[in-house]
């Protein structure tokens, strides 16, 4: 396959439409607007392609409900505050077991924040996107090249498990230019077989819904659907990382390629340090990061936020190992200086 | 065989409605049509979030249930997906004229070629008898115990007289189910409105004025009353765009 | 022969029906409440309806049903 010179933004259109999502749901917000603006340029050429520019970001997570509920692979796309906006459309998809990808394009936060790079939407998204009982898996590329792969993998999580799944970027990701492979890979495009879109006198009529008033039905359809999170717990969850190193400096996203330039420089300088870089961040990676942490004294986290990925590394390591932060905010891109001096300060202190 | 009966795009069970609530009527000339129309194979059917959240219980078409107001958005997402089907939304004054404003006004803008059904009784009534937009000056709810002041509460929505402004409304007309004479009008608008999706025409939305005994505190046929009198006088009945032609 | 049947426990008792029967012969009876305990619709005259259908427009529950002959 040919390799191509791509936005991040761009790259994530492109693959999606790839994968054989024909319908697109969007609203203009920066730094995520070329997804948008490339989808309105390919989708209407393809056949059954649908791109809607919609009135607002809960309007666009509604018709993305709309349209994965008739059965036909969608995604929509925004940054942070819209993100806060679909909030409401993502838990009644989750409500009702639909599949499709949203991508979040971070920027700073809370508020109107700034239209720079941030990773503060981590506890948005592990946590808590959307009210009632539910996970939303959450992949977070670190390069143009897993903008794409990830895309791709983010419909098959999404339709193999019924769930919304959600493409953690930021805004340096998007906004980046870096040459891609595309697969030659297709996934099927019948529609769901679950889908409401017209039974055709054929089949039992299909009922897209997430209201269960009977306590015991409801209780019945979130166990159900926790058994399906376990299954992606244990399958899904995906790390890249170093072994054996001391010091192990925790980093996802645009962050986890300037704290491998900090590794690598510390490691020049004869620091037995190592990057964990998580690839899902719901399910965090535990096994993968105990891997990683077999001979470490400490953990360095390092984000684009005050910190909101620690409490998971401390949870999978068990609370067993010294685990410090480094982060900047407001917009700023960590620099690889910043982190060597932290991994060397922590070198010393744990002395590793 | 029984000349009058069920239809059967509406689900032999019984509806969860208060007695002497016109939803039941209005569900039933939605089935009728549909079966009229021989579509219910190719209908999808968006219940809202208010008294008729459960209506996907007793369409026999698919259906889906969307969030609070939500309804003309989602109904979107699957006319977009399924341009050959037919998909309508029966949404309450609350779900479509507050809390859904926007999805109702940008769908009617955008010309989206599905049908709205929209049931106004001045009134929320699933969560007790509150406010709607609809709520007329000086009528009592359980927010507007002195009666809605508009000095205050500010002036109820005329939804089919704003939509009519909008040039993708194909078809906008309001009607009441009170009588026999105003229900075989109020089916022969949803009619219209769903032929209307058949030949591509664009949105449609027929506003039904409905009671609600219960909230509005009055036995059925009162309620039938205070209808006309109050509610005919500033919603008055009529079509209010039609660029349909003959359908 | 009934020309005006109605499913006794289906009516909510509203009576809506009686306000539009053009003959006067739909009445509400409450001798005998229904499961739900409402009182229900009755047609007090068969040989007098016309079958012309007008009480099941008015119903909300779709408990009558109408037969010509």
């Amino acid at each position: 396959m040919e390799k191509s010179l791509m936005k991040g933004n761009e790259a994530c259109a492109e693959a999606a439409i790839r994968a054989g999502c024909k319908c697109y749901f969007g609203y203009p917000i920066t730094p995520q607007n070329e997804i948008t603006a490339y989808m309105s340029k390919c989708l209407p050429k393809i056949e059954g392609g649908v791109f809607v520019q919609a009135e607002s970001e809960i309007g666009a997570v509604n018709m993305l409900y709309g349209c994965a509920g008739s059965g036909v692979r969608c995604m929509t796309s925004s940054s942070s505050p819209g993100i806060s906006l679909k909030a409401e459309g993502i838990s009644y998809l989750a409500g009702a077991d639909l599949p499709c990808v949203i991508v979040n394009i971070q920027r700073g936060g809370p508020g109107l924040g700034t239209i720079q790079p941030s990773q503060a939407d981590y506890w948005q998204a592990t946590k808590a996107m959307g009210h009632g009982d539910l996970r939303i898996p959450t992949l977070a590329p670190n390069s143009v090249q897993e903008m794409v792969d990830m895309t791709t993998k983010a419909f098959k999580i999404a339709e193999k498990y019924r769930t919304p799944v959600m493409i953690l970027a930021d805004g340096l990701l998007g906004q980046m230019m870096e040459p891609v492979n595309f697969s030659d890979e297709t996934l099927s495009c019948e529609p769901y077989s679950f889908g409401a879109n017209g039974h055709g006198n054929k089949r039992p009529k299909n009922i897209i819904n997430s209201l269960y008033l009977d306590p015991l039905k409801l209780e019945e359809r979130i166990n159900e659907r926790f058994a399906r999170y376990e299954k992606i717990r244990l399958n899904e969850s995906a790390a890249d990382y170093d072994k054996g190193a001391k010091i192990v400096v925790a980093a996802y996203g645009s962050t986890a390629r300037v704290a491998r330039s900090a590794v690598d420089k510390a490691r020049a300088e004869g620091i037995n340090a190592g990057l964990f870089r998580p690839q899902t961040l719901w399910p965090f990676p535990e096994k993968q990061i105990k891997d990683a942490t077999v001979n470490a004294k400490a953990v360095l986290v390092s984000e684009m936020s005050m910190g909101q990925m620690v409490d998971d590394v401390k949870m999978a390591l068990e609370f067993k190992l010294p685990v410090e932060f480094f982060g900047r905010q407001g917009g700023f891109v960590p620099n690889p200086d910043e982190i060597l001096a932290k991994i060397k300060e922590m070198e010393g202190k744990y002395n590793a | 065989m029984p000349d009058f009966k069920r239809p059967n795009a509406l689900i032999d069970i019984p509806n969860h409605y208060c007695p002497g609530c016109t939803h039941g009527i209005i569900h039933r000339l939605v089935a009728e049509v549909i079966d009229e129309m021989g579509i219910e194979g190719d209908t999808i059917g968006v219940c809202p979030v208010g008294c008729s959240v459960l209506e996907y219980v007793y369409f026999s078409c698919d259906m889906m249930q969307a969030s609070h107001g939500r309804s003309p958005a989602v109904a979107t997402g699957i006319k977009r997906a399924n341009p050959d089907k037919f998909v309508f939304t029966y949404q309450g004054d609350g779900d479509l004229a507050a809390i859904g404003t926007a999805e109702t006004v940008h769908a009617a803008a955008r010309g989206e070629n599905i049908t709205i059904i929209f049931v106004n009784n001045a009134i929320y009534g699933m969560t007790g008898g509150q406010m709607a937009p609809t709520t007329l000056p000086g009528q009592y709810s359980q927010t507007t115990p002195y009666g809605r002041d508009t000095t205050r509460e500010g002036f109820p929505i005329r939804v089919s007289e704003m939509l009519a402004t909008l040039d993708g409304v194909a078809y906008a007309e309001r009607t009441m189910a009170v009588d026999p004479k105003s229900i075989i009008a109020t089916k022969k608008a949803i009619r219209k409105g769903f032929e209307i999706q058949k030949n591509k025409k664009g949105f449609s939305i027929i506003e039904i004025l409905s009671t609600c005994p219960t909230n509005w505190g009055l036995t059925p046929l009162k309620a039938l009353d205070w209808l006309k009198d109050n509610m005919l006088p500033y919603y008055p009945l009529g079509v209010y765009a039609d660029k349909g032609g003959n359908v | 022969m009934e020309k005006f049947k109605i499913e006794f426990d289906r009516c909510k008792g509203c009576g809506l029906c009686t306000t539009a029967c053009p003959k006067k012969i739909v009445e509400m009876q409450s001798e005998k409440l229904n499961k739900e305990g409402f009182s229900t619709a009755v047609c007090i005259n068969q040989a007098e309806c016309t079958a012309c259908a007008l009480c099941a427009i008015m119903c909300p529950d779709c408990a009558i049903t109408i037969t010509k002959s």
